[in-house]
């Protein structure tokens, strides 16, 4: 049977599959702003290095509320599986709330280098540091507005399979940012400050 | 308000002004025929908001053959400036600059790629036995973030300027400090938006292959068009995503005063070099693997037999996939990377050429004891035969380092990509072209004014490159704007410029072709849906292809399904059923625009303008999730009659 053709059966699979192949390439993307990194790591111009800029338990802090949210975003897909509409709505307001306070400490930690001269401008380093983890940062920038855009969506329409797709989508994306910020926690920070 | 977007940003260079000029003469026309025949509303409905492939795809192939135009204009402007080149030519050096900025990249991203993209997106899902791509809606976005992109390339050549620093503007001459203008922020931002468009294509293709075949089709019962489109996706998939990351940093460098790649501060202008070739060589596989599968199918189809070695075809095809990833620094063996690491990939370099080679002899064994038929396409497959393997050869060459040295950068390595770009990627897709046009529109086109063409383009091209290749052992370097009398190069560049010539003879003819065709179609129509005597599943439908491509979707048991079944004589089951389409959508071009909008006003730093541009591109995509009514339904009796309808006509 093809896939146009069925008009009461649908199916996930090739949207999901389809969605699969861009995190690879979302995957590479990534890839090449560590090797950018890793090849610009040392070249401080004179300016501070890693060691001397980073604060593990802020970045610790950071990993935690990242780590949770992505378990409140699984927790949310049990409920969806369970059918349990509003509880869907309760983890995905928790893991808004953590991943936007994820984003607080990241940009308060960016505004505070700035302002002490270590800005992006000052050195091949500096700017592989700041490119790299505010990549990462509009990623999940663009996820918290997808989370929102699928709330909305599932108020105002329940869990049809249009908004349980999209759930499924989100919590792929919100996944995969966890494990970049892992490769960023462990790459720039703790490598860093070693 | 505006930046620093001021009247100044209004070229007054007259080659500048006659081309600025032209285009919007050009552009003026069009508008005015839409205008006499009442034509805007059906240009809308049918055609712009279409999501159908083969629609998309013939507006690809439109918009790649008018920046063709273009880039041959860019490619005469030079000949003619290195001909005269003793005297001091016509342009001074930062226009000549700028010329073979534009020459690169138009041809290599929207030609190239447009072909190429408009290719697929024609025959793929015909000859997979599906309806449509995987993802209808990204197709659209991804067909006009390429006219965006396109957009802007145009525009910066009637506000501003455009990039004098080659067509993958190497650091530090294309950071600030060296290129202060707007040209290479035009550049990033052309190509940053139509980027973004191929990557999402390559997703689409990819899906549309592994998920959407007819039922019984098996990978390895695929035809070997849709394995090398397979293979040049995955390319795409692997590629683009660099790309997009190397111009983001550079961007990042001019406009908010980073340092990736300058040559202070800490920037390494060599990582650069690096990431651009990573994407840069995957990147000429990507254009030449559909091309190598557009004549496997051609090849076949006119011996009138299987293509030879079919498997040994889908492993070449894997091969080189692999390989042109680890082969990368061979475009810059000269710039300090050692001689272990020089060799290694110089070894890489010409191991890529065996399965090549493989599938040149794999041509040629089908051709073996097969009845062949002369037609324009295998005109353009002989062309593609003598060419494209000198040119590999001089490839071979030039991967030994040592030889590398003599000759990086000179006319011999400008001729020999010309050799497999012209040779290989340009000839592969006119065959195509002209191989499935019936299947689109209807009609053949003139096959005599067909082979003209061909001829005219496989000479000239010999005549404008043969010189190139020995300017080039003769010390002669690329991107010259002038020259000393004394090295007697002069006539080779004359010689050159009559080859150009040649082709431009060639166009005429294809252009001659398509009016005289299109006026005498009603003498040469498909009424089978099978001009050729084809092979596979695209020609067991009728032409032009209706836009559910098959009223009964087909059943597959082998390869060259389709010629099996002519064979045997076998009658297909006609069973209509209910087909879902996908419904027109202003969503793409809107998207788009919005986009365009946006790249216009970073380059010219109208930051206000394009924060709000930003904020559109967001709310048009959220405003298009929010649609749920996005297909419509054609019954099985519509589809029972429109078959009827077209059968008896």
């Amino acid at each position: 049977m093809s896939e146009a053709t069925t008009l009461t059966h649908q199916d996930s699979s090739k949207t999901v599959f389809g969605f699969w192949v861009y995190l690879m390439t979302d995957c590479v993307l990534f890839a090449s702003l560590f090797a950018t990194y890793a090849v610009l790591r040392n070249n401080t111009f004179g300016g501070p290095s890693g060691a001397e800029l980073f604060s593990m338990p802020f970045v610790l802090t950071e990993t935690l509320l990242l780590l949770t949210s992505s378990f409140t975003a699984g927790l949310a897909i049990v409920s969806q599986h369970a059918k349990r509409q509003n509880l869907v709505l309760v983890f995905l307001a928790i893991t808004f709330l953590l991943g936007a306070a994820f984003l607080a400490m990241e940009l308060n930690e960016f505004v505070h280098l700035a302002s002490e001269g270590n800005s992006w401008q000052r050195s091949g380093f500096l700017s592989a540091f700041f490119t790299l983890v505010a990549t990462h940062g509009l990623h999940i920038t663009v996820g918290l507005l997808w989370l929102l855009v699928v709330a909305v969506q599932i108020m105002r329409k329940g869990l049809t399979f249009s908004s349980i797709q999209r759930l499924t989508l989100f919590s792929l994306f919100w996944h995969f940012l966890d494990v970049i910020w892992i490769f960023i926690f462990t790459i720039v920070y703790m490598m860093g400050v070693a | 308000m505006l930046g620093r977007l001021t009247l100044d940003a209004i070229p007054t260079n007259p080659i500048t002004l006659g081309g600025a000029a032209s285009m919007i003469l050009g552009v003026l026309f069009i508008a005015a025929l839409l205008t006499y025949f009442k034509r805007w509303k059906w240009l809308w409905t049918e055609w712009l908001t279409s999501l159908d492939p083969k629609k998309i795809g013939v507006m690809y192939i439109i918009v790649a053959l008018i920046m063709l135009l273009r880039g041959i204009g860019d490619a005469v402007m030079m000949r003619a400036q290195q001909a005269i080149g003793t005297e001091g030519g016509f342009m001074d050096a930062h226009m000549f600059q700028q010329v073979f900025s534009a020459h690169g990249t138009i041809m290599i991203f929207f030609v190239a790629m447009g072909l190429m993209f408009g290719l697929i997106n024609v025959v793929l899902p015909l000859m997979l036995g599906a309806r449509d791509v995987a993802f209808p809606f990204l197709n659209s976005v991804s067909f006009w973030l390429f006219v965006a992109g396109m957009m802007l390339v145009n525009v910066s050549l009637m506000v501003g300027e455009f990039s004098a620093a080659g067509w993958l503007a190497y650091p530090p001459l294309s950071e600030l400090q060296y290129s202060p203008g707007v040209g290479v922020d035009y550049w990033i931002w052309s190509l940053q938006i139509a980027g973004v468009g191929s990557l999402l294509s390559g997703i689409n293709f990819l899906v549309t292959i592994l998920k959407m075949r007819a039922p019984g089709m098996t990978l390895m019962k695929m035809p070997i068009f849709a394995w090398s489109v397979l293979s040049s996706m995955v390319l795409v998939i692997f590629a683009f995503p660099i790309l997009t990351v190397t111009l983001a940093l550079l961007a990042l460098d001019r406009t908010l005063g980073m340092h990736f790649f300058t040559s202070s501060f800490g920037g390494n202008p060599m990582m650069y070099i690096n990431l651009i070739w990573a994407w840069g060589h995957p990147e000429v596989y990507i254009l030449i693997l559909p091309a190598f599968g557009v004549f496997s199918e051609i090849v076949a189809t006119f011996s009138r037999k299987y293509l030879f070695g079919y498997k040994s075809m889908v492993w070449a095809l894997i091969a080189i996939t692999f390989l042109s990833y680890v082969v990368w620094l061979h475009h810059f063996f000269t710039m300090g990377a050692g001689a272990n690491v020089n060799a290694f990939f110089g070894i890489m370099t010409m191991v890529i050429a065996i399965p090549t080679g493989v599938k040149v002899f794999n041509w040629l064994f089908t051709m073996y004891k097969g009845r062949i038929h002369l037609t324009s396409p295998m005109t353009w497959f002989f062309g593609f035969i003598a060419t494209f393997s000198i040119g590999g050869m001089t490839g071979v060459l030039m991967a030994v380092p040592a030889i590398d040295f003599a000759v990086h950068n000179s006319l011999f390595l400008v001729a020999h990509f010309h050799n497999m770009i012209i040779g290989g990627v340009v000839f592969g897709f006119m065959a195509g072209l002209t191989y499935w046009f019936p299947k689109i529109f209807g009609f053949k086109l003139n096959e005599r004014l067909g082979k003209y063409a061909a001829l005219c383009w496989i000479i000239g091209f010999i005549v404008a490159f043969a010189p190139l290749y020995i300017l080039g052992f003769m010390g002669a370097t690329r991107r010259l704007d002038h020259y000393d009398p004394s090295l007697g190069w002069k006539w080779l560049f004359i010689v050159a410029a009559v080859g150009v010539g040649i082709i431009l003879l060639g166009v005429g003819f294809q252009i001659l072709q398509l009016v005289y065709s299109i006026w005498k179609r009603k003498e040469n129509l498909d009424k089978t849906g099978d001009p050729w005597d084809g092979r596979t599943l695209e020609w067991s439908t009728l032409s032009p292809a209706p836009s559910y491509n098959f009223a009964t979707i087909p059943h597959v048991a082998e390869r060259d399904t389709w010629w099996v079944e002519k064979q045997r004589k076998v009658k297909r089951e006609t069973k209509y059923e209910d087909i879902l389409l996908p419904k027109n959508t202003g969503f793409g071009v809107i998207i788009a625009g919005f986009s365009l909008i946006v790249g216009f006003a970073i380059i010219w730093h109208i930051w206000w303008l394009a924060a709000v541009a930003f904020v559109g591109v967001v709310v048009s995509i959220i405003v298009r999730a929010s649609d749920e009514d996005t297909e419509y339904v054609i019954t099985a009796e519509e589809v029972k009659k429109l078959e009827h309808k077209r059968a008896s006509a």
